[in-house]
């Protein structure tokens, strides 16, 4: 596919050939994961994360299958059925746990995935295409991790519906009939429990199909790397199979087992004690607060706290959905032409103090409002907006980058002699190589 | 285009922050927030040390069953749980038998309709029954208990902070309003007394508890198995009664963990030999070889050539 030497399919047995004559679906898996794509050869562990994201994907959808055989979605016995999935069930309990904890699962992967790219530049030139389709799959996660979080019926599943969607109505005019529009009444209900059950199993297969455009658009270039140099011949790249088979297999053992630990040793260490309580629209509670995934965003909505020309509710939603939609402007945002951060000195400062940020952000978003708390969101939220905004297009302006290196083969050398086996069209895999050496 | 775009926005935000941190700050410094007695009296839950708190923990069945003792015999007076079932009390280690006889015995009966004449009845509860909640609808339990509602209990552990050391505090936290000093000696105010049908408790996070102290005296319970029943231990007793209630699949799940865990172990271990194994050549000095060397398209053409392919 993306390059001149990516080895075409060649059918090892008789069936796959007549398969591959009819239907070449064998020749699309081999191009986007098997031998047919080369991969730079110096990807570390964060390159992982994209075969660990569709990995949390393929749980969610698999676990929310079995689960909405189990769960109603009715107002009046959703609660009851989450509790029968737990207790009734066979192994319903490891379902939910995994279901529920996966949601964290896959939102912890993708952010580290997303850091990923905003670190190495995979929003640069000739990669945009994938890091939009990558925010579109993230918009969607949000709205599908919203919509899945409602359907428990607990306490805060019912506020946080009663919160999320009050968004809308700070918006002037359309706003409130907006709300009730999608909500199906003035307040969450039978109406809008059925159609978030309906949209949580829709959205997944959404988020799917744009998980392959975001992979047929990734083989185009081919993957980046961590030098941020293009790929120039054969030896700067591994096929994906076995190398990168072999990786991500250990990557995900690890994401697994870290995953593990969560649900079977801390499973409610990451939800709230009011979500065990039924929802009640007479009693709201005392501190209402989103999921952690959530928790920089509900920072930046609830720093905003001045009527300045717009009302500070619009300020605050306004601010928090330009805080995603600003990430799709990031190619023209950046004009630097190096990809890699490592090779930026001064953008590498910024870079790290926005991690610190959206942390800081993060503590904010789920502590109770003090002047200080609310202080701290301010500036973090202030910073936020500086970083991609002002910072970003004029650092990449002034810097001076650091030499880059003049190839990929090059950067792994570290001075050896030529090293790499250009695992190309040759027929010969890692096994095969000694006796090739002759 | 973008960038200038980008750049107004940005200082927009920024100046309406910056704006709301100084209006903010300003506020702060005139009106000093003032300290809640709630949060001058409130204390945070004393651990019980638990048998299940540890990852490899598992329940203690002779508390799980003194802890269900004082559960029906104290707290199903006001409070229901509706989540659990009679066969599941099989986790406590009580055999099918003692199951029947205790659903048979179970001093509420559960709503029926009369075979005969199709009227609202009620009869003796069976395995497969939830247990019967003491009030036939919310009206009633407010009726009874000062127009506050017992909560029900099944899942009172997984719904609050600190779980059943929180229970264990509560159910011992019971003070006298008038005598009771927080760590800086003060006297709880006026207005943070109880009122009618409340009572002073410290770890209630508004300080004044609708439900009257359910265990008041040693030995309000026989425990069957002969240990002393004191007041402490019968609430840490409920309390682990209570944290089962809300998962009876704890054990399973901790066991079910480490499993997964070896498992995983092991799996990761080999998928890390295989890694390094396939790349031991990737990395090596080794001759290039590949379809864009000379060597290789000679050959290709070559091929070709035999199977009189043009081109
Ligand atoms: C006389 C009836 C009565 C008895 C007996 C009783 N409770 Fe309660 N309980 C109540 C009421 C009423 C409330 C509601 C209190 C409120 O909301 O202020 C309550 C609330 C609670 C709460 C919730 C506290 C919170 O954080 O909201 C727990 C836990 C509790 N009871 C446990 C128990 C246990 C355990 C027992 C048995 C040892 C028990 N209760 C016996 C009436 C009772």
């Amino acid at each position: 596919m993306s390059f001149a030497w990516a080895k075409p399919y060649e059918p090892k047995n008789n069936f796959m050939k007549w398969l591959d004559e009819r239907l070449p679906v064998p020749r699309l898996v081999y191009g986007a994961v098997g031998g047919g794509y080369p991969v730079p050869r110096n990807l570390n562990y964060f390159w992982n994360f994209g075969v660990l994201a569709g990995l949390a994907l393929l749980i969610q959808i698999i676990t929310g299958i079995v689960l909405g055989m189990h769960y109603y979605s009715y107002a009046g016995g959703a609660f009851e059925s989450v509790e029968r999935i737990m207790r009734d069930v066979n192994a319903g309990w490891v379902l939910r746990y995994v279901h529920q904890n996966g949601a964290s699962f896959f939102f912890a992967i993708v952010y580290i995935h997303i850091f990923r790219g905003l670190y190495y530049g995979s929003y640069k030139a000739p990669r945009e295409m994938v890091w939009m389709l990558g925010i579109v799959i993230y918009l969607l996660m949000m709205a599908t991790a919203f919509m899945g979080y409602v359907l428990p019926w607990g306490q805060m599943s019912y506020w946080g519906a009663q919160v999320i969607t009050g968004f809308f109505s700070a918006i002037p005019i359309v706003g409130e009939p907006l709300r009730v529009f999608l909500l199906g009444g003035y307040a969450p209900d039978q109406a809008a429990l059925t159609r978030f059950f309906s949209l949580h199993y829709l959205l997944p297969f959404i988020i799917s199909a744009v998980v392959i455009l975001k992979i047929w658009a990734l083989h185009i270039p081919g993957s980046s790397n961590p030098t941020g140099v293009d790929v120039k011949d054969e030896k700067d790249t591994l096929p994906f199979h076995p190398f990168y088979t072999a990786k991500d297999g250990f990557g995900i053992g690890v994401a697994l087992i870290l995953f593990s630990i969560f649900v079977f040793f801390l499973p409610y260490s990451l939800g709230h004690p009011d979500n065990y309580v039924e929802a009640n629209p007479l009693v709201t509670p005392a501190h209402i607060v989103p999921e952690w995934y959530f928790w920089p965003f509900y920072a930046i909505l609830r720093a905003f706290t001045v009527d300045f020309i717009l009302p500070a509710k619009l300020w605050g939603v306004l601010a928090m959905f330009a805080s995603i939609l600003l990430l799709f402007f990031l190619t023209w945002l950046d004009r630097s032409p190096v990809r890699s951060t490592s090779y930026r000195p001064a953008y590498k400062i910024f870079f790290w103090v926005l991690v610190l940020d959206v942390m800081v952000l993060g503590y904010a978003g789920q502590a109770h409002i003090t002047p200080f708390t609310l202080a701290l969101s301010q500036v973090a939220a202030a910073y936020y907006f500086a970083h991609f905004l002002i910072i970003l297009p004029l650092v990449s302006k002034f810097e001076k980058p650091l030499p880059l290196p003049t190839s990929i083969s090059h950067s792994v050398l570290h001075g050896e002699k030529e090293e790499s086996a250009p695992f190309g069209l040759t027929r010969t895999g890692p096994a095969a190589a000694p006796a090739a050496a002759e | 285009m973008v960038r200038i775009i980008g750049f107004l926005i940005g200082l927009g935000f920024v100046g309406v922050l910056l704006i709301s941190l100084i209006v903010n700050a300003v506020d702060a410094i005139q009106n000093p927030p003032v300290h809640t007695a709630e949060e001058e009296f409130h204390l945070e839950p004393r651990s019980a040390g638990f048998s299940w708190q540890k990852p490899w923990g598992q329940f203690d069945e002779a508390q799980l069953q003194r802890g269900f003792q004082v559960y029906k015999e104290v707290c199903a007076a006001c409070h229901s749980l509706k989540f659990v079932s009679f066969y599941e009390l099989e986790g406590l280690g009580y055999n099918e038998a003692e199951i029947k006889a205790i659903a048979n015995q179970w001093a509420i009966e559960v709503p029926s309709v009369n075979p005969d004449t199709g009227e609202n009845s009620t009869r003796k509860a069976l395995l497969s029954d939830r247990f019967p909640s003491p009030y036939a609808n919310e009206t009633a339990a407010r009726a009874a208990n000062n127009n506050a509602l017992p909560p029900d209990l099944s899942l009172i552990v997984e719904a609050r902070d600190d779980g059943a050391d929180y229970i264990y505090s509560l159910l011992t936290g019971y003070r006298n309003a008038a005598t009771y000093r927080n760590e800086a000696g003060e006297p709880v105010p006026q207005e943070n007394r109880p009122g009618t049908g409340l009572h002073f408790n410290p770890y209630f996070a508004n300080l004044n508890i609708a439900m009257p102290p359910p265990i008041v005296s040693n030995g309000q319970v026989t425990y069957a198995d002969g240990t002393n029943a004191t007041v402490d231990q019968m609430a840490k007793d409920v309390s682990a009664f209570l944290r089962w209630t809300s998962e009876p699949n704890l054990e399973r799940r901790h066991a079910a963990g480490w499993a997964v865990m070896i498992f995983l172990l092991v799996g990761t271990v080999l998928a890390y030999l295989a890694y390094r194994n396939i790349w031991a050549n990737a990395k090596r000095e080794v001759s290039i070889r590949g379809p864009l060397e000379p060597a290789f398209q000679q050959r290709m053409q070559d091929q070709k050539d035999e199977r009189g392919i043009a081109g």
